[in-house]
């Protein structure tokens, strides 16, 4: 069971003035139940990426296979698909447009053939699930807040029951708390379910918190794929290409630069303060 | 998918057309399809047929692009290629069946139709293949100035139009982002009869309009922050001028409508066709 990348080019607007190369050589595997990180800059083709990942762009040149099938094989079910790897899109609470917040999770689950009862019991399921009390269920989805309109939306994919999680910026535009709350709620639930998440994002910061892999995207290749505090050991790099290892990397080097012996690969606040005062304690 | 047409029809590249004031192309297309009017006989048309491959030629756009916008006419072509080939009288008949015949006039005529329509639009084409949609709007206030005398709102219908051109692009990427998102959804766009269609139109149709009149409100709102309050006085960061090319793409303009006058005239009797 996993999603397997293997040698994906992706040329937008081919033969025209506007020809340009979104994709070059994407080799990638992502393994069941993993929570991965994919890092890149506007226009390093990430959300391409993840658009093929549930086949709604089809590769110029290269083969996708989900649990072993080739995607592009003509016995395979593009709608099977989208049903097992659920894609939450930038600003997804652009999306919605049912008379009441119940109905508009219900569309997805209706949409793979579930009874309106089927259906509504997984769209309360997947409104818990994203922190969205049943006192909202006959609500608008228009007269909510732009954070609880995201949690919504993301709730309209969560009720399809996916395998693969897919969320493209699901931060994009939110407060911190907002970010925080719902970073947490994809978290648990990934812990929970044991679903793969892919967490497209910018943000290291964001990222490094929650996920065991990030993949750094730029020009459309794959630049960097590992561990994050394997990845944030070429925070020179990363600089490079316009983004940045989380500021706990730079408080690290310059301790480590200044003659403190601490341990330069804690990526988080906490091990961050766990180094520090392990060293502290060596020391005094 | 869509994306393929949200750039519009601007093909950028750099050549003397491109680099002409939008007044120039929108008068020059105006005097082309004029001349194809006054067109007389097979002189007028060699003459039409040479002025357009040059400027094809100098405006470095491939030619594939100025055909796209013939597909849209096929079918009209068609039909009064027919019409003109069957039912036109003439003196010598070539073919006979019932009501339809094919005489020499109407194979001329045909012909000429045919031809007068493509130019028509490959005439156009270069237009809109050379000039910014803003370019088009901004020679078209310009060269509807005069008219303001008369109380006509010009700035007003340029910003419309502006507006709305620019507006094409976003909303087309808009239905795009959705239509995927719905899909990825489990929405079905396809597949089902006309009624399950038009159904299945609601998820993609009412975010769009949301989104429409989201993005409505918000230029409102900052073109109003930098004080917008219509064309009275204001004035462009860049101001349309004419430079030397201009002028001698004028002259030559006006010169090919003159050449296409004259050479009718003169040339009708050595070929007398149409």
């Amino acid at each position: 069971m996993s999603l397997k990348v293997k040698n994906v080019n992706y040329v937008y607007s081919e033969g025209t003035a506007y020809e340009m190369t979104a994709l070059k050589d994407v080799n990638l595997e992502i393994p069941d139940g993993q929570f991965v990180g994919l890092i890149g800059h506007t226009g390093s083709g990430k959300s391409t990426l993840v658009q093929h990942l549930n086949g709604l762009i089809r590769a110029t040149s290269g083969k996708i296979y989900y649990n072993g099938k080739d995607i592009y094989g003509e016995s395979f079910s593009m709608k099977e698909l989208r049903s097992k790897v659920g894609l939450v899109f930038q600003y997804p609470e652009h999306q919605l447009f049912e008379t009441d917040v119940l109905t508009d999770v219900c569309f997805g689950p209706k949409n793979l053939g579930f009874t309106k009862e089927e259906a509504e019991k997984k769209a309360k399921e997947a409104l818990r699930m994203v922190g969205m009390g049943e006192e909202y269920d006959a609500s608008s989805p228009f007269e909510l807040s732009g954070g609880q309109k995201r949690r919504v939306a993301i709730a309209g994919v969560l009720a399809m029951e996916p395998e693969v999680l897919i969320l493209d910026e699901p931060t994009a535009g939110l407060d911190p708390r907002g970010r925080d709350e719902i970073l947490d709620q994809i978290s648990l639930l990934q812990k929970e379910r044991g679903i793969t998440v892919v967490l497209v994002s910018h943000s290291m910061e964001d990222v490094a918190r929650y996920v065991e892999r990030i993949i750094v995207m730029n020009h459309g290749e794959v630049r960097f794929d590992g561990a994050p505090r394997e990845v944030f050991r070429h925070y020179r790099e990363l600089e490079e290409i316009g983004l940045a290892a989380p500021q706990t990397t730079y408080l690290m080097q310059e301790l480590k630069e200044r003659g403190a012996d601490v341990d330069t690969e804690a990526t988080t606040v906490e091990e961050a303060a766990d180094a520090i005062a392990a060293w502290l304690r060596k020391t005094c | 998918m869509l994306r393929d047409i949200t750039l519009g029809q601007y093909y950028p590249a750099k050549s003397v057309i491109h680099q002409l004031d939008p007044r120039v192309k929108l008068v020059t297309t105006m005097i082309f399809i004029i001349s194809l009017f006054v067109a007389k006989g097979a002189a007028g048309y060699v003459i039409a047929t040479v002025f357009l491959a040059a400027v094809i030629r100098m405006s470095k756009v491939p030619f594939r692009f100025m055909t796209k916008g013939l597909k849209a006419i096929m079918m009209l072509l068609l039909v009064t290629v027919a019409f003109n080939l069957f039912l036109i009288d003439g003196d010598v008949v070539l073919w006979r069946f019932g009501f339809l015949r094919i005489t020499d006039k109407g194979v001329r005529t045909a012909i000429f139709m045919a031809v007068r329509l493509i130019y028509l639009i490959l005439g156009s084409s270069v237009m809109t293949l050379t000039t910014t949609p803003n370019d088009l709007t901004d020679g078209l206030e310009k060269l509807l100035g005069p008219l303001k005398v008369l109380r006509v709102p010009v700035h007003e219908i340029s910003m419309i139009m502006s507006i709305a051109l620019r507006f094409i692009p976003i909303l087309l990427e808009e239905t795009d982002k959705i239509m995927k998102a719905q899909i990825a959804r489990g929405a079905d766009f396809e597949s089902g009869n006309l009624i399950q269609k038009a159904k299945a139109m609601v998820p993609l149709l009412v975010p769009l309009f949301i989104s429409a009149f989201r993005r409505a409100n918000d230029l409102a709102m900052a073109m109003e922050a930098r004080c917008y309050r219509g064309g009275e006085g204001r004035t462009k960061m860049k101001p349309l001028h004419y430079e030397s090319r201009d002028r001698m793409a004028y002259a030559v303009v006006w010169g090919y409508l003159a050449v296409m006058i004259v050479a009718g005239r003169l040339l009708a009797g050595y070929f007398p066709f149409s």
